[in-house]
């Protein structure tokens, strides 16, 4: 399928050498057998994460411990072309960089850095990162989560986090919990007592992705376990921007699949004598679904040039995490009217994609906080609480 | 050990190619230009010898200008510097030019091996190895999927149907490759990085010693007369088994002298 508004022309050389080298990748290690993982609600961690380690793909807009240190339309690229296969893989590579990998990164000792970050880079440590709990989705300030200073200066973690993604697979988890003075991020390595993840089971969504809820009866965790670069929820929320600037981008790919596929189907699929295509009813779904594709595509190039310039604001992420998720997940839905009753089957992608679009629409900030985001931006009014 | 592994740009073959109607050579602007499948598993295999044996690893590319985007992906898989022959001059070379004007650029640039693809997707012809070799006055050992080396003594193996074939030479030497050889790596984000600093130098016809009378359309020694797009495939016959199935089969495939 041709690129309308021949977009990836903006792209330099190494640009589309990395989207070619993703592509390659998925094509051959992620597609064939995505719709299994899928079916059996496994990620096959093992097998891949060395791999996308090996690539250069875990942490790869940090910069040294092993990390290629891309641009950020490089690293959107990236995510585009690995959400073309899977939303879950997308996630994968989203936690382990931008939420586990970053706080370490970007706010962490050099102590902190040097155990953990070549390891994550090269995907033989896996990380998770706590915020949400049970009881607190949308609004992560009322967490209960807390460490609490015992006299010989450990730290004692009590609580539990819930819908967190890698969590049974992680070797470390940075968990965000409250303390006399504030929240603060701690390195909880996942073997240390008192630490259990048991997966959440039954998803409809993301199944070619690991969700878990984390506990923390009594954790003792040493002094040195907490990041000292930050306080309060802004840590957190730091690296939510990083994630959903990858979201942004990764839904594009996913939406461009689903139109792949759906232009295919209704070439080849006949009906009343003629490709369904040749209908104009499913001529002006295929056109709108191209135009949405555009229009959060050049969002996404945009969003990233403003982050390669240094210049972007929470509010333009929560645009274009807005924008461009509920344009996929009304592309993916298009596409899977147009397959008709093969719509609903794992034989094609589409419903695959559609389902796991309705978690990237939750996690990271629902629609309904972006929107708030959004109105709060152009009224001057908080209308969160 | 110097390594030079020749890679070549070819038309994407998931589009479709065409010929040019003015001089009928293929129209390399039609379609976009990817590394010619074989030559990855050239490359893959240079990088490999260079693992274990030291040296450096030199990509040649005779192509027109576009074809950095290949040189690029050979750079960044972790060859360690390139060579493209560019030239107006080079255009409509046939495979006996090519292999000229590839031999003039490596007793330019000097070789201890000499490693590429059997042949490439876009003409198909398989012979530049051979020719390759023979212009150079070294040995050739071709169609390989194992290559061993140890010191100057170079030995190879060629699948055939009843067995194997065991070649040995002693380098410099000139060795072709199929894709039974090895996995080639995906270029690393690392080493797309660092192909950004790794020279390329382009060499015009004069700078490689190459006699412009003896390249391009007018140097060919083959020529493309004609050519039409192959028909399309007519409709299959159905044979509706309605009991006598198999003997409906059966007349099929005698009318067509199958059988
Ligand atoms: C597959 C998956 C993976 C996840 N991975 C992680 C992870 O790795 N780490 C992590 O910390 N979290 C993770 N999450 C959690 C995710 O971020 C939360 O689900 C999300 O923040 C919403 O929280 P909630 O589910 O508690 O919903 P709630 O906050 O209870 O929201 C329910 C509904 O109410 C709406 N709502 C809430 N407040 C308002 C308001 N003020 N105004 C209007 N509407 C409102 C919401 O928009 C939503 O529609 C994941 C979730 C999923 C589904």
């Amino acid at each position: 399928m041709d690129d309308l508004l021949r977009i990836d022309d903006q792209l330099s050389d190494e640009q589309r050498l990395i989207r070619d080298t993703v592509k390659e990748f998925v094509a051959d290690r992620i597609l064939p057998d995505v719709a299994d993982w899928f079916e059996e609600a496994t990620f096959p961690v093992k097998e891949l994460a060395p791999a996308l380690g090996e690539l250069g793909v875990l942490g790869m807009h940090l910069e040294g411990y092993g990390c290629a240190g891309l641009d950020a339309v490089s690293y959107g690229v990236a995510c585009r072309e690995l959400e073309a296969g899977d939303s879950g893989l997308r996630s994968f590579v989203s936690v382990q960089g931008s939420l586990a990998m970053f706080p370490i990164w970007k706010y962490g000792t050099d102590e902190q850095k040097e155990e953990w970050l070549p390891r994550m880079a090269a995907g033989d440590a896996i990380g998770c990162f706590g915020l949400t709990e049970p009881d607190h989705g949308s609004d992560p300030g009322g967490m209960r989560t807390h460490a609490k200073r015992d006299p010989s200066g450990d730290w004692i973690l009590n609580g539990s986090k819930m819908w967190i993604t890698n969590g049974s697979i992680a070797d470390v988890a940075v968990v965000w919990a409250q303390t006399d003075e504030g929240v603060r991020g701690f390195v909880v390595p996942t073997d240390t007592p008192g630490f259990t993840a048991p997966e959440i089971h039954r998803k409809m969504s993301l199944r070619a992705s690991v969700t878990s809820s984390l506990y923390f009866d009594d954790v003792r965790l040493p002094a040195s376990a907490v990041l000292p670069g930050v306080k309060g929820l802004k840590g957190p929320l730091s690296c939510l921007s990083e994630a959903r600037f990858g979201i942004l981008w990764g839904v594009v790919g996913a939406a461009r699949a689903c139109l792949e596929s759906a232009v295919d189907y209704s070439t080849s699929r006949t009906q009343f004598g003629k490709p369904i295509g040749a209908f104009q009813l499913t001529q002006e779904k295929l056109a709108w679904m191209a135009v949405g594709l555009g229009q959060s595509h050049l969002t996404a190039l945009h969003l990233g040039q403003l982050k390669d310039a240094g210049t972007i604001t929470p509010r333009q992420i929560s645009f274009g995490k807005l924008a461009n998720v509920r344009a996929a997940l009304d592309i993916a839905r298009q596409a899977r009217s147009i397959l008709g009753g093969n719509g609903i089957t794992l034989e094609y992608p589409v419903i695959r994609h559609m389902n796991n679009l309705e978690s990237v629409l939750t996690y990271e900030g629902t629609q309904e906080i972006h929107t708030l985001v959004l109105g709060e931006a152009l009224t001057g009014l908080a209308a969160y609480r | 050990m110097n390594i030079v592994v020749c890679v070549k740009q070819v038309p994407d073959t998931a589009t479709e190619r065409k010929l040019r109607s003015d001089d009928k050579t293929l129209d390399r602007d039609a379609a976009d230009g990817v590394i010619n499948e074989l030559c990855e598993y050239a490359v893959e295999e240079a990088l490999l010898l260079k693992e274990a044996h030291g040296g450096e690893v030199t990509v040649l590319t005779m192509g027109p200008s576009k074809a950095t985007d290949t040189i690029r992906k050979a750079l960044a898989m972790g060859a360690d510097k390139a060579v493209h022959l560019v030239d107006d001059a080079l255009h409509g070379s046939d495979a006996l030019s090519t292999s000229y004007a590839m031999a003039q650029t490596l007793k330019t640039i000097g070789f201890d091996v000499v490693i590429l693809g059997s042949e490439s997707t876009d003409a198909r012809t398989g012979l530049l190895a051979a020719m390759l070799a023979e212009r150079l006055g070294v040995p050739q050992l071709t169609q390989a999927n194992k290559v061993d080396i140890d010191g100057t003594a170079i030995a190879i193996q060629r699948l055939t149907d009843y067995g194997h074939d065991k070649v040995e030479a002693s380098l410099p030497a000139v060795v072709s490759v199929v894709e039974k050889i090895n996995e080639p790596r995906y270029p690393s984000f690392k080493g797309i990085m660092a192909a950004k600093k790794k020279p390329v130098q382009t060499l015009g016809i004069a700078e490689a010693g190459i006699d412009a009378s003896q390249v391009g359309l007018a140097g060919a020694w083959s020529e493309v007369v004609d050519f039409a797009a192959a028909p399309p495939r007519a409709a299959g016959t159905i044979v509706t088994d309605q009991g006598d199935g198999g003997t409906g089969a059966a007349e099929f495939l005698a009318s067509k002298k199958f059988i």
